[in-house]
């Protein structure tokens, strides 16, 4: 057997100084996006305007690593040329790839800009190499991202099945649901991942006190409730506790990170082309401090694949910045399976 | 006039339950039936071949018959299973996944499922384009992005999801299983005791969503009786209706008098909120960026 490559390390950059910082602590490559809908990330104060975009290239390709532009959301019935527009704009500022889940905007781009290399993005939801191969065969993807469902042997199988690189997430939130088949957040406030780039949208939250309690709620429902002294979590929709014949606990999801770090060499050794950091909603100091983690535990892994293990630093490092403090191996090993 | 059609049942209902309920709807005003088991593949009340007697069977008393992919596929024994479906070619099928999009495109004229991301009138030519004849829009479409997405009915026989239970979200994990405290691979089928899907509540007690084995659907039963106008501004010939286990009857006559017959869609609205459903009503979806759980009344 070939001597497994690399993973690249893709890094979130919600900002131009997330982008510096995640290119000064290592990462190979880094995603972005607009500033708007035309992204998975669609919050305000975020992402980036076409100046920055621009000097975020030329930041990063003066220092040899590479830039992917996530227009990742669908194109929207009221405005698809938006869509095509975004994919002109990347083309144009020299990306090194565009991150899709729209066919339509694939087909624009293979049209259009025939050398730009094209991601699946985790938003098309390819869970199977069939899936892979469609959009391999009809608009020439050159890699696709898994969603966060799949098994380690799964990911594997996949892997096996493809000449298409293949990106997994390493680290960060975690969605239960398949990305990209989602509608839980639209169907509580009218705006979710598909059709407008956001999940459980800021402008639909409201916390409200009620006693010594505070209840968080997402477009009127009540998500979670709190008491006084409790951490108090975003309002997540499916990180929620709810009340399913009498019990009432985390029915979806416990509000855990995802963490690969334990997996690392196997994720190598099936041969994974790229792990991706989420987070581009992030503060540009915590994209800096995963994405220095994350450099070194590849650089050891790859020296002494056989002798890898985590070290305690790094743990404790991630350990501070996840979500909820706990961390997950999530489908990749299944404890639920 | 618009065409009735009879989606798959979501859930894991007894052998002798789907048939006595089929027996049911071959007697009913629907136009058209998809069978199949689109949710679990551990799901094996019927088997693949018993689906096909139905088939023949509703074929027989003048349905058409369309069969539905499973929408989450993770392993070989699912893609085997798909492919075996997509080798036969007595039936159409409605693809929920790119891999029945990569299997059937090209080759026979087929369904694109509700679970096939399409936003936009060039993403609908995309499938157009590959020899999808017709198209269920995605839950979370409003009824005015349908008109614009498929030229007013004019590019593709469009049929909307119009009642009944939505299918909101899909994931990896069995959420049934996990709320009896189960392994996926030994859930023991507890789906069976929820003919409905299990409510999931707010700690307020407000219904919001159903648990029904990987899939998350809502805990309102969607209703466009009140939207005659809208569905045919739209270009909407198809009504997709969802089975619940009480009274699915009734609702389709409901439909069929409103729809075809011009009977009045409030009275019919106050008769289905008297039936044994299991949620409240809602309808937000059909209107631009509503909460699809909402309930607008005109």
């Amino acid at each position: 057997m070939n001597t497994p490559r690399r993973p690249d390390l893709v890094c979130p950059a919600g900002s131009l100084r997330a982008l510096q910082m995640a290119v000064d602590a290592g990462a190979d490559a880094v995603y972005m996006g607009l500033k708007d809908a035309t992204n998975a990330r669609n919050f305000a104060g975020l992402n980036f305007d076409l100046n920055q975009a621009r000097q975020g290239v030329r930041y990063a390709r003066d220092r040899g690593r590479q830039v992917l532009m996530a227009l990742n959301t669908y194109a929207q019935a009221d405005n698809p040329q938006r869509w095509f527009d975004a994919v002109d704009m990347a083309a144009d500022m020299g990306v090194h790839a565009v991150i899709l889940a729209d066919p339509a905007v694939m087909a624009y781009s293979q049209r259009r800009h025939a050398a730009l290399r094209l991601h699946l993005s985790v938003q098309a939801s390819a869970t199977n190499y069939e899936a892979i191969g469609f959009y391999r065969e009809r608009y020439g993807i050159q890699r696709a991202v898994l969603p966060r469902v799949l098994t380690m042997s799964q990911v594997a199988h996949v892997i096996r099945h493809t000449d298409v690189e293949i990106e997994v997430f390493g680290f960060g939130s975690l969605c239960v649901m398949v990305e990209g088949r989602c509608a839980l957040s639209s169907y509580a406030t009218g705006q979710a991942p598909n059709t407008a780039g956001v999940c459980s949208p800021p402008s639909a939250v409201r916390w409200d006190a009620e006693g010594d309690k505070v209840n968080a709620r997402l477009g009127g429902i009540l998500i979670d409730q709190f008491a006084a002294d409790e951490p108090r979590g975003y309002p997540t929709l499916c990180k929620g506790r709810f009340d399913v014949d009498g019990d009432v606990d985390y029915a979806l999801e416990e509000p855990t990170s995802l963490n690969t770090l334990a997996i690392l060499p196997e994720l190598v050794k099936a041969g994974v082309s790229a792990i991706k950091i989420e987070g581009r909603q992030r503060s540009a100091a915590y994209v800096e401090q995963v994405t220095r983690t994350w450099r070194q535990a590849i650089d050891a892994c790859m020296a002494q694949p056989d002798r890898f293990s985590v070290q305690p630093a790094w743990t404790s490092a991630l350990g501070r910045l996840a979500e909820g403090q706990q961390h997950t191996l999530g489908a990749y090993s299944r404890p639920w399976q | 006039m618009f065409d009735l059609s009879v989606g798959p049942v979501q859930y894991y209902w007894p052998r002798q339950t789907l048939t006595d309920f089929y027996a049911d709807v071959a007697d009913s005003p629907a136009r058209t039936v998809c069978l199949g088991e689109v949710v679990c593949s551990r799901r094996h009340e019927l088997k693949p071949e018993d689906w096909l007697d139905l088939a023949r069977d509703l074929k027989q008393a003048g349905k058409e018959v369309v069969i539905g992919t499973q929408a989450l596929l993770e392993t070989e024994a699912e893609l085997r299973s798909l492919r075996r479906w997509v080798e036969q070619a007595d039936f159409m099928l409605e693809a929920n996944d790119a891999a029945a999009v990569r299997m059937l495109a090209g080759h026979t004229p087929w369904v694109i499922g509700l679970h096939v991301n399409i936003y936009s009138a060039p993403a609908l030519a995309e499938y157009l384009s590959l020899g999808a004849t017709r198209w269920v829009p995605p839950v979370e479409l409003s009824l005015p992005a349908v008109g614009q997405i498929n030229g007013g009915g004019a590019s593709v026989q469009t049929e909307v999801f119009a009642f009944g239970r939505m299918p909101l979200a899909l994931s990896a994990r069995c959420f049934t299983a996990r709320h009896h405290h189960l392994q996926k691979d030994a859930c023991a089928f507890r789906c069976l005791e929820d003919p409905d899907g299990l409510t999931l509540r707010t700690r307020e007690g407000q219904p919001f969503l159903a648990l029904n084995g990987i899939q998350t659907q809502s805990g309102s039963v969607h209703c466009l009786l009140g939207h005659k106008q809208a569905l045919l501004d739209a270009g909407v010939g198809r009504l997709r209706l969802s089975p619940t286990s009480q009274d699915f009857g009734e609702v389709l006559r409901q439909f069929d008098a409103v729809m075809n017959h011009d009977a009045s869609a409030d009275e019919a609205i106050a008769s289905l909120q008297a039936l044994r459903l299991p949620g409240p009503l809602s309808n937000g979806f059909a209107q631009p960026r509503r909460a699809g759980m909402d309930w607008v009344t005109s």
